[in-house]
């Protein structure tokens, strides 16, 4: 018998099916392979096999009732940021030690309400907050990717790291991830896998732990972009528990896969052009031109003028929205506690403790520019930016672009415990610089694989798009999935 | 704009995390880089620029103003490092 985790989860729906293989047999394939890699990847941080194969029980009764839902049976990793009913819930924080919530978020309900089976909970970093996995409380994860004739280990890329690590290396046929500044994205692009952040208010944001609000969206990884689209299916809703969920009927994204773009205009925008870029990155996104006006689109050259100021920007609005957000972790109604001498000593003896060292700093910062005196420099400049940054997309999609083609990342997957990195926060932040923009002006994005780098290391194409048109990106994607290949990591773990 | 050290230390007091002296001296270059970083946003001119308040142009949704939930003392302390009979327990705040 064939490995069942090489299924997409498009094959694995079919099969299920025809009553070729079970839910059972799938889930104990995954279970089986988590068991195996888990330890040297650090992809899961905790596991439920007891839960899934329980849920592929009642999966595979609803099979052979004959009324199964669009993902029944399939088994999927779920970041440690949404909040799962009696499992581990922590956003990779110390400052969560033990939490269990009693509730299950509006994203992961929808899941299982489609009949998705639940593997455990992926690696990420603390409260979303990082580009390389590394600030999680359970340690990095490993890229199951790595440089040609290298044994040096890799970041999978963040916050997203372990639900990107785990669809690359097969240890599930899915996952659930967050995207604030490009967490679903350039985690996507370091594994060679598809992530889609849809726009702003599609995916209800209830019960995920909050890191910025005015930015935070929830969208699937997947191993190519046609499960990415039913994932994202099942995942996105209307929401009456999210008042920035919008009131629009979720499409059937699949059946935008393999229209032709004959008559699709596609921006492609001079700033995204930056200094210090590798060359194979601009060759790359030169391919992927090429791709789209072989297919039929036509390509137009346009100008978003605040490009560039969209990650300072970034670190302003997300970090004071953050710092509103996490003020809740005070040691009393959840999590950890650790004793002090009065009540503000307990407070602030626990948020040192529970707290690691980046989700301080930007608690700092955004305690820093939300303080008297320093709001109007700040907070107000940043949100006045932001405002000019989603009328530079606005001006380009009402002259007639229908989507916008940049590369994902600025490099492929860098290190683990890069020294350069460790020393200067900043750098770290410019890994984002591609795919903040997005998340600033609300905007759906995909990352899709588009090729290797000379070391053998999966590159990215992005794709942005008009507010709820995620049905041109998937369009768009599977022609660049089409041209480019698949791409999968030599297994050595 | 740039933060000394004795800054470092009163916000970290507002944000309630206590710092040690080597963490605030730490944390002082750290906070100095990122606020160098996003100094640049002060070239941009906003001049009758709106602040951004909702990226999504919709009215705020508003429900029904009726009980719909409820019920559940004992769901919602269930997480609390100490509880007694569904009230959280603190440390005493009055002298």
């Amino acid at each position: 018998m064939t490995d069942l985790t090489a299924l997409t989860i498009a094959e694995a729906r079919d099969q299920l099916k025809a009553k070729a293989i079970t839910a059972t047999e799938l889930t104990g394939a995954y279970i089986k392979a988590i068991e195996n890699a888990n330890d040297m990847l650090n992809a899961y941080i905790v596991t439920t096999p007891e839960k899934a194969l329980d849920m592929a029980k009642a999966s595979d009764a609803r099979l052979a009732a004959g009324n199964a839902g669009a993902l029944e049976g399939i088994p999927l990793g779920i970041k440690d940021l949404f909040g799962t009913e009696g499992v581990h819930t922590q956003a990779c924080s110390h400052i969560l030690d033990g939490f269990k919530p009693h509730y299950e978020s509006t994203v992961t309900a929808n899941l299982w309400a489609d009949g998705a089976v639940m593997l455990g909970k992926l690696n990420m970093d603390e409260f979303a907050m990082g580009s390389s996995n590394e600030s999680s409380y359970y340690g990095p994860v490993k890229n199951p990717w790595r440089a040609k004739g290298s044994n040096a280990d890799l970041v999978p890329g963040g916050s997203s790291g372990g639900s990107a690590a785990a669809v690359a290396a097969r240890l599930c046929a899915g996952a659930t991830a967050t995207d604030t500044g490009g967490s679903i994205r350039q985690p996507a692009a370091f594994t060679g896998t598809v992530g889609i952040k849809p726009t702003y208010g599609r995916c209800s944001r209830w019960g995920i732990v909050a890191f910025a609000s005015s930015l935070d969206q929830a969208g699937p990884i997947a191993r190519d972009v046609r499960d990415a689209a039913i994932l994202l299916k099942s995942m996105a809703s209307v929401d009456a528990k999210d008042t920035t969920s919008v009131n629009i009927a979720v499409p059937d994204y699949e059946a935008a896969i393999g229209k032709p773009l004959a008559g699709l205009k596609i921006g492609i925008p001079k700033e995204y052009r930056v200094d210090g870029m590798p060359e194979e990155i601009e060759k790359l996104w030169q391919q992927g031109i090429a791709w789209l006006k072989d297919a039929g689109a036509s390509i137009v050259d346009i100008s978003l003028p605040h490009t560039k100021y969209a990650l300072p920007a970034y670190y302003i609005v997300a970090p004071a929205e953050a710092s509103s957000n996490l003020a809740r972790y005070d040691g009393v109604r959840y999590g950890l506690r650790v004793p002090g001498r009065d009540i503000v000593d307990m407070y602030e003896k626990t948020r040192a403790t529970g707290f690691g060292d980046e989700v301080k700093r930007r608690i700092m910062i955004g305690t820093y520019v939300l303080s008297a005196g320093y709001y109007d420099a700040y907070y107000l400049q940043a949100q006045k930016v932001r405002t000019l940054i989603k009328k530079d997309f606005e001006d380009v999609f009402h002259a007639g672009v229908d989507a916008i083609l940049t590369p994902a990342t600025p490099s492929a997957a860098f290190g683990i415990a890069d020294q350069d990195l460790a020393a200067d926060p900043v750098k770290m932040y410019l890994n984002d610089i591609f795919t903040v923009t997005v998340n600033m002006a609300g905007l759906p994005g995909i990352a899709v694989p588009a090729g290797l780098d000379e070391k053998g290391l999966p590159l990215g194409l992005q794709l942005i798009g008009r507010p709820f048109d995620e049905e041109t990106l998937f369009q768009t994607a599977h022609v660049i999935e089409q041209a480019a290949g698949k791409f999968n990591a030599p297994k050595w773990w | 704009m740039s933060v000394d050290i004795s800054t470092v230390k009163r916000v970290a007091h507002l944000a309630r995390i206590a710092v040690s002296e080597d963490d605030a001296t730490r944390m002082t270059g750290q906070l100095n880089a990122i606020l160098g970083f996003v100094e640049q946003l002060n070239e941009v001119n906003v001049e009758g620029v709106e602040p951004m308040t909702s990226v999504t142009p919709m009215a705020m949704k508003k429900r029904q103003d009726e009980v719909n939930d409820g019920n559940k003392a004992a769901d919602i302390v269930a997480n609390a490092p100490i509880h007694e009979e569904n009230f959280f327990v603190v440390p005493k705040v009055v002298e």
